[in-house]
């Protein structure tokens, strides 16, 4: 009965560890799909390297957004030096449960926007003036993580 | 904030001028050629593609050879050659090599001349070493390779399959010998698979004797050579070595040529620009004295056309009206400070016809909304610092590489400013260095707020920013509704929306959403609060009962200004977009923040080289990630956001008629 009243921390912990887990991985399937992409038209024209190479970070940030929120929560439960935070299971859970919108929008829309990423590796490969356009469709499906994003931040630092 | 005026000119003049006037207007380079005049009895096109051809070619050959000297005499390509640009020349020195042009076209010639013959020399020596090959097994014999020849007696030499021993090759002659026939066999020498062998006989019998090796696979061999193995193979490595000598001597000129790199790419831009104008020629519509070509020239430059070419030729230039629909070209013209944003006007599309030029607006905008999202004044300093060394050192890089470095110097003072008012300075360096390092912490306070301690403050901020933004387009909007008269538009479009939205802001602000987000609350007086509701009405009412008002279908009018009204919606969307000022202004500052963390687990000396690693390491990716990021965010709320709200830009660029080159750029004096 006692252990299960003190898990508090440890739910905080594994929302932690999902939103940068998730973010993660999205992150890497969406920047390997664009690196695909990318390694084919470096082929042909290895010039170009710089702009695709741009196109094909774009999906990359999710990483960063989930590592943003896994990093907040353990400043909020003091596992940053100082002692851990005394949480209930309640305070625990809500911690988890902020962390979920990057979490799952951070794993899923990383393919998603390595996709975009690597179609628009094609615009450059095409026509490589139009760098401008081609950058801006991936950014489209960023909105979207941007979003849960800031959520999460919000709930989390709401939480402490 | 301008798109510059263009004007039509037509210049009509004496054929005998023709070449003469077209170099001007290609040096000049203000003239955008059109190709729109249509041929008649009189003026007609002349055919010069056989010239533009043969200069085409030359540039061609000339860019080859370049590459010849570059594999022969490799010079590493600086690691800036993008910031570089192309060399400058001056117009006198560029006329003095191209004075020159036959010495240098044979230079070139010559080059691609012993290029071939090294490659013919290469192609020898691979040949003469696959003939050692073949002669090696022959060594140990003391024979010329083609004995063959003598009156009486034959060498039948050749291969059998198989590594043979001398009584195999017996057991094989036994059969001629049983025929009365004499013969001497050897073996010459054995590979893996292969005997060589040699037999000696008389002329008469050779033809038996190889019928009953033929049976066992043998394959006769025959050589030219007249001397033994051993002095053939001598012969052979001593004519290898000449030929490698001449090999060597070939690269040595090369290296002597090299010193004619530069006047090779002159001589290639010099055939470039020549092409382009025999192009335009091309297009020139000639009578048999006289010949006439239109084109775009800005408002600013057509004085200057004049004079340079109205007063030194016999010819008249007339302004021509031009046409409402016609595709005239784009050229912007802004201030020093929004010339830079420019490029990101180009990347989405230039102003197009009735359209006025944005960038004066959104370069503001621009600067203030990328210095949000990078927010670190340490970022923001290198930044600049960074763009400002390069612009130094490379002067005579590209306009369109100098404006964008240049909007990334303004963008990082945008960024300094913010990081001041967040107070972030390579996230919290300062606390954690002087902690960590001189046992106080020292917190250099945000002139505004820190944003990580009150987010909900900057996200109505972002949002408010994102208002102003958004009601500048719809402001432009609507300037432009009013220039082309367009005042039904510009009350549906643009007055009802403004009322409506203010209405709906002001209902908002005392509502207790707005004061959990604000942790404030704010009380308007009664008549604000009935004002609120009258001026959202008023305006959801005026675009539903008279925006769709186009036709007189009345079902029709009222579901589309019920459409119309759904557009809200896409204003919510479009507010809540800013909201990526927050966030990526706060990963800037918390992802510095694990750096300086990370980097301060240490203690002691060792403790400082971490920190040093990590802080190098750790911030220049950060720093490139937020750049990106910020880049594109940034541009993201101008494109969608903001261009959404009055802009399509369907323009094309003007491009006028001028020396494009590929090494360098002739400076006039």
């Amino acid at each position: 009965m006692d252990l299960w009243s003190n898990l508090g921390i440890v739910y905080a912990l594994i929302g932690a560890a999902l939103a940068v887990l998730a973010g993660g991985v999205g992150s890497s399937l969406g920047v390997g799909i664009a690196g695909e992409a990318a390694s084919g038209v470096i082929s042909e024209d290895p010039s170009k390297f710089g702009k695709v190479l741009v196109l094909q970070l774009l999906p990359g940030t999710n990483g960063i957004y989930g590592l943003l929120v896994g990093f907040i929560v353990l400043a909020q439960i003091g596992l940053l030096g100082g002692a851990p935070a005394d949480l209930t299971v309640q305070q625990g859970l809500l911690i988890l449960a902020a962390c979920l919108p990057i979490t799952i929008v951070g794993w899923l829309s990383g393919p998603a926007q390595g996709k975009v990423s690597a179609a628009a590796i094609g615009i450059i490969a095409k026509k490589p003036d139009q760098f401008g356009k081609a950058m801006l469709l991936p950014a489209m499906v960023e909105t979207y993580t941007i979003l849960a994003l800031l959520i999460s931040i919000l709930a989390v630092t709401a939480l402490a | 904030m301008a798109v510059v005026q263009m004007q039509k000119l037509s210049i009509c003049g004496l054929k005998k001028d023709r070449r003469a006037i077209l170099d001007k207007i290609q040096t000049m380079g203000i003239m955008e050629i059109n190709h729109l005049l249509e041929e008649d009895e009189v003026f007609q096109k002349v055919d010069v593609s056989k010239e533009k051809g043969n200069f085409d070619k030359m540039a061609v050959t000339a860019d080859q050879s370049l590459n010849l000297l570059q594999m022969y005499v490799p010079k590493k390509p600086s690691k800036f050659a993008s910031l570089e640009g192309k060399e400058v020349i001056s117009e006198e020195k560029y006329n003095h090599i191209i004075h020159k042009k036959e010495d240098i076209l044979k230079v070139i010639k010559h080059i691609q001349h012993i290029d071939k013959e090294r490659s013919d020399y290469k192609a020898e020596i691979v040949k003469l070493e696959n003939n050692i090959e073949s002669i090696k097994p022959w060594l140990s014999l003391d024979l010329p390779l083609n004995f063959a020849d003598n009156v009486h007696s034959a060498m039948i030499s050749g291969m059998l399959p198989g590594k043979l021993t001398m009584e195999d090759i017996n057991r094989i002659m036994a059969k001629v010998e049983s025929l009365g026939i004499a013969v001497e066999p050897h073996i010459v020498s054995r590979s893996n698979d292969h005997t060589y062998v040699a037999f000696f006989a008389l002329r008469k019998d050779s033809e038996i004797i190889e019928d009953t090796l033929s049976t066992r696979g043998f394959t006769r061999l025959y050589y030219a050579w007249n001397k033994t193995p051993r002095d053939t193979i001598d012969e052979i490595e001593e004519k290898i070595v000449q030929l490698k000598t001449k090999i060597s001597q070939i690269e040595m000129e090369m290296v002597a040529l090299d010193t004619n790199r530069e006047k090779i790419r002159i001589f290639a831009d010099y055939y470039r620009i020549r092409s382009d104008k025999y192009e335009v020629l091309s297009h020139l519509l000639q009578s048999s004295n006289t010949f006439v070509i239109s084109g775009y020239v800005p408002t600013m430059y057509v004085d200057d056309i004049k004079q340079e070419i109205e007063q030194k030729y016999d010819c008249n230039i007339d302004i021509d009206p031009i046409n409402k629909n016609e595709d005239t070209p784009v050229l912007l013209s802004n201030n020093k400070f929004s010339a830079n944003m420019e490029g990101v006007l180009n990347a989405y599309g230039l102003p197009g016809k009735g359209e006025i030029d944005p960038t004066t607006v959104m370069s503001f905008f621009y600067a203030f909304f990328f210095g949000m999202m990078l927010s670190d004044a340490g970022y923001g300093a290198l930044v600049s610092i960074v763009v400002l060394i390069v612009t130094k050192k490379f002067p005579n890089m590209g306009v369109g590489m100098k404006k964008a470095l240049k909007m990334f110097f303004w963008c990082g003072i945008s960024t300094v400013f913010w990081g001041v008012m967040f107070g972030g300075y390579f996230g919290d360096l300062i606390p954690v260095v002087s902690y960590n390092f001189f046992g106080t912490e020292v917190i250099p306070p945000a002139l505004w707020f820190t944003p990580l301690e009150n987010p909900m403050r900057l996200l109505v901020f972002s949002l408010l920013f994102g208002l102003v933004h958004l009601f500048t387009g719809l402001g432009i909007k609507g300037y432009i509704c009013l220039k082309q008269k367009a005042y039904f538009d510009f009350v549906c479009d643009v007055v009802f929306w403004y009322v409506m939205l203010a209405g709906l802001i002001l209902m908002l602000i005392p509502s207790s959403i707005f004061a959990s987000i604000l942790q404030a609350e704010v009380t308007f007086p009664a008549f604000v609060n009935t004002l609120a509701i009258v001026l959202a009405v008023a305006g959801a009412a005026g675009i539903l009962f008279v925006s769709g008002q186009r036709s007189k279908n009345f079902g029709l009018n009222l579901a589309r200004g019920a459409y119309n009204l759904y557009g809200i919606t896409r204003w919510l969307s479009e507010i809540l977009s800013y909201s990526r000022l927050l966030a990526l202004g706060l990963a800037t500052g918390v992802i510095a923040s694990v750096v300086n963390q990370m980097g301060s687990m240490g203690s002691g000396v060792l403790g400082v080289i971490i920190f040093i690693v990590a802080f190098l390491f750790g911030h220049t990716l950060n720093m490139a990630i937020n750049l990106l990021g910020a880049y594109v965010h940034t541009n993201r709320l101008q494109f969608v956001e903001f261009f959404g709200k009055f802009y399509e830009g369907t323009g094309r660029i003007f491009e006028p008629f001028n020396r494009k080159t590929k090494y360098i750029d002739v400076k006039e004096d």
